[in-house]
């Protein structure tokens, strides 16, 4: 097993050689760049443009460019953000945990409500809980996850307040109330929207594809087997199906990682959560490109890297998946 | 046994499936909204600076937006966008998908290989920030036609959703290839382009379907997300995404703003979603129908 998850990981090597390339090649190549916006000013003069390319390096070939680029990010310095005039690496360092708290904590939500509803749909199904369950499955699938968190702010923000106060009953963006003392129950408020909206369409995802996978394993002779040997209803569903009716939902997981992060992005530019989507779109709005460079690389790397996690889990929940 | 040839038997699995058919009413009903959006008799761009932020009334059905122009106008114009977009890039999806996935499968071996390497690097792209990166930056680009950003955004949605199509019918290629049909098809002299297409894809096309409705769910949602960040489809043509987009920042003075857009976006993507379902179910001769 060692030996499989070191080759996987130097599988990604080249994948991820690949995707640099392909991203500074498009990044780069577009006129202007990333000094569009001293062009467009009219106070700058064609030697400070002229001093600002040499500063950062514009003035050498592509290649030249992107070799050194390289160099850099491999020992950990991602270059100095256009904008902000600050280290990328410090920057990204704030927004990495935020949005772990965000994804984590919505992923968490996510199976604690796919889990136990996809069961309950598999054991009774056609059953009036299932309906139900199928019907908002379908609704939650159906949900821009953007509008969701619109909506949310719309209703939970705008529409309804708390009566005993007459503010607000949930907060509309950011991470803490500004100037008040930072607690971790003032977090949690501040959480509950952008993780309801994200969770939504997961749990959906989640609990309908467990449900099938469910249905389909309680098919397998082996089900038949341990009903026959008089194994008690909750035994075969726990032990026998539940088991191998997750390994599909491992992999799922694993490969759906992007659509995670897609989604965190879209939360966190609606809710002013300060976590690497928010800074990415920043980013691209203002043609940021090592942030933009940073960003895309690092989710690149947690993205191969929970492939491979999943891959290795699912063959730790399946003895009978062997590596070679 | 009445002899019912097998197109006509999966029609009437597929008219079983209740919710399936009503929601083939309901993007039928979608289409001609975005159809006959010329009959309304108000523009979708030209402003009305005497009008901004109506609440619905009579005269503005949905209300009016910040510049005072018809927020129902400019959602029956945005689902034209939104519609051609999702079809347009899914066929470009599939057909890319197929591609790829049968000559994969077919063959096999160091094409196989050398295809399914590409496919995997794609498929650990994180999406959503390539398809932003690339929507800007490829506006830049000093050709006209890059400028069309309707067209922009068909193509690199596409670009980076063939994967999941190719990786399924290379799955059916694999298995389908060792069948018997295909061997006696070689046997009386078939070429290989001709057992792929006349042969082996046809027996695709349930599945193939059923991954084109998710797709095209995806790349609705995608193009309305793209739009709503400001990296889709340019104002001032009218998309969801974008009257979203616009409506985010009213929130407060204008909430009806925000509703109708994402309602339009919603029930599209559900319509498909269950169509899809029909289908899957239409396909699978072993699905059992219940009360449904």
């Amino acid at each position: 097993m060692a030996r499989y998850a070191l080759r996987r990981v130097l599988q990604a090597i080249p994948i991820l050689f690949i995707l640099s390339v392909l991203l500074f090649a498009m990044v780069r190549s577009a006129p202007g760049g990333p000094l569009s916006t001293a062009y467009r000013n009219p106070n700058v003069t064609k030697e400070q443009i002229d001093l600002l390319k040499k500063q950062l390096g514009l003035d050498k070939p592509l290649p030249v460019q992107y070799v050194k680029w390289l160099g850099d990010m491999m020992q950990g310095n991602m270059g100095d953000s256009i904008k902000f005039r600050r280290p990328v690496s410090e920057m990204i360092a704030e927004r990495i945990p935020n949005t772990l708290i965000l994804v984590g904590v919505s992923f968490l939500v996510t199976l604690i409500i796919a889990l136990p509803v996809g069961i309950l749909s598999a054991r009774k199904p056609y059953s009036l809980f299932d309906y139900i369950a199928t019907t908002l499955t379908f609704i939650g699938q159906s949900v821009p996850v953007y509008w969701l968190g619109l909506a949310l702010i719309l209703v939970f923000y705008v529409a309804i307040s708390n009566p005993s106060t007459g503010k607000p009953l949930f907060p509309a963006g950011g991470m803490r109330t500004i100037g008040g003392e930072s607690s971790l129950l003032d977090m949690a408020w501040h959480l509950v929207l952008p993780v309801t909206a994200l969770s939504a369409s997961w749990a959906a995802w989640y609990s309908r594809f467990l449900r099938s996978s469910l249905m389909d394993v309680l098919h397998e002779d082996y089900v038949r087997t341990a009903r026959a040997k008089g194994a008690s209803d909750r035994l075969v569903y726990y032990k026998h199906a539940l088991r191998n009716a997750i390994l599909p939902l491992v992999t799922l997981i694993g490969l759906d990682l992007p659509s995670l992060f897609a989604g965190a992005l879209f939360i966190e530019t609606i809710f002013a959560w300060p976590g690497m989507g928010r800074l990415f779109w920043d980013a691209a709005r203002g043609r940021d490109y090592p942030v933009l460079l940073a960003v895309v690389m690092i989710d690149a790397v947690i993205i191969i890297f929970c492939n491979i996690l999943a891959d290795l889990f699912y063959g730790i929940l399946d003895p009978r998946v062997k590596y070679d | 046994m009445t002899n019912r040839s097998l197109g006509s038997q999966i029609l009437r699995r597929f008219f079983k499936h209740r919710l399936a058919v009503v929601a083939v009413v309901m993007l039928v009903v979608l289409v001609s909204m975005a159809l006959g959006a010329s009959f309304s008799p108000y523009s979708p761009t030209q402003q009305d600076p005497a009008n901004p932020f109506k609440a619905p009334t009579a005269a503005h059905w949905f209300g009016t937006d910040e510049l005072g122009r018809d927020i129902f106008t400019r959602i029956l114009y945005g689902g034209r966008v939104s519609l051609i977009v999702g079809l347009v890039s899914t066929l470009l999806t599939i057909f890319l998908g197929v591609a790829v996935g049968a000559i994969s499968g077919y063959y096999g071996g160091w094409m196989d290989n050398v295809l399914m390497r590409i496919t995997d690097t794609f498929l650990t792209f994180p999406t959503i920030f390539v398809l932003i990166i690339l929507s800007s930056f490829l506006r830049e680009l000093p050709y006209p036609w890059l400028k069309n950003s309707v067209l922009v955004v068909i193509v690199i949605i596409a670009a980076l959703s063939w994967m999941w199509p190719a990786r399924l019918v290379r799955s059916l290629f694999i298995t389908l290839r060792e069948r018997e049909f295909v061997t006696a098809t070689k046997a009386l002299g078939g070429g290989d382009a001709g057992i792929i297409i006349w042969h082996i894809l046809p027996n695709c096309i349930g599945p193939i379907l059923v991954s084109g409705t998710l797709q095209m769910a995806f790349a609705i949602i995608t193009e309305s997300g793209l739009s709503y960040l400001g990296f889709g489809v340019q104002p001032p043509t009218a998309t969801w995404g974008a009257i979203l987009s616009t409506a985010q920042v009213h929130v407060y003075r204008a909430p009806w703003m925000a509703i109708y857009p994402g309602v339009m976006i919603f029930l599209t993507v559900m319509a498909i979603n269950y169509i899809g379902d029909g289908l899957r179910d239409a396909f699978d001769p072993y699905v059992v129908h219940t009360d449904k």
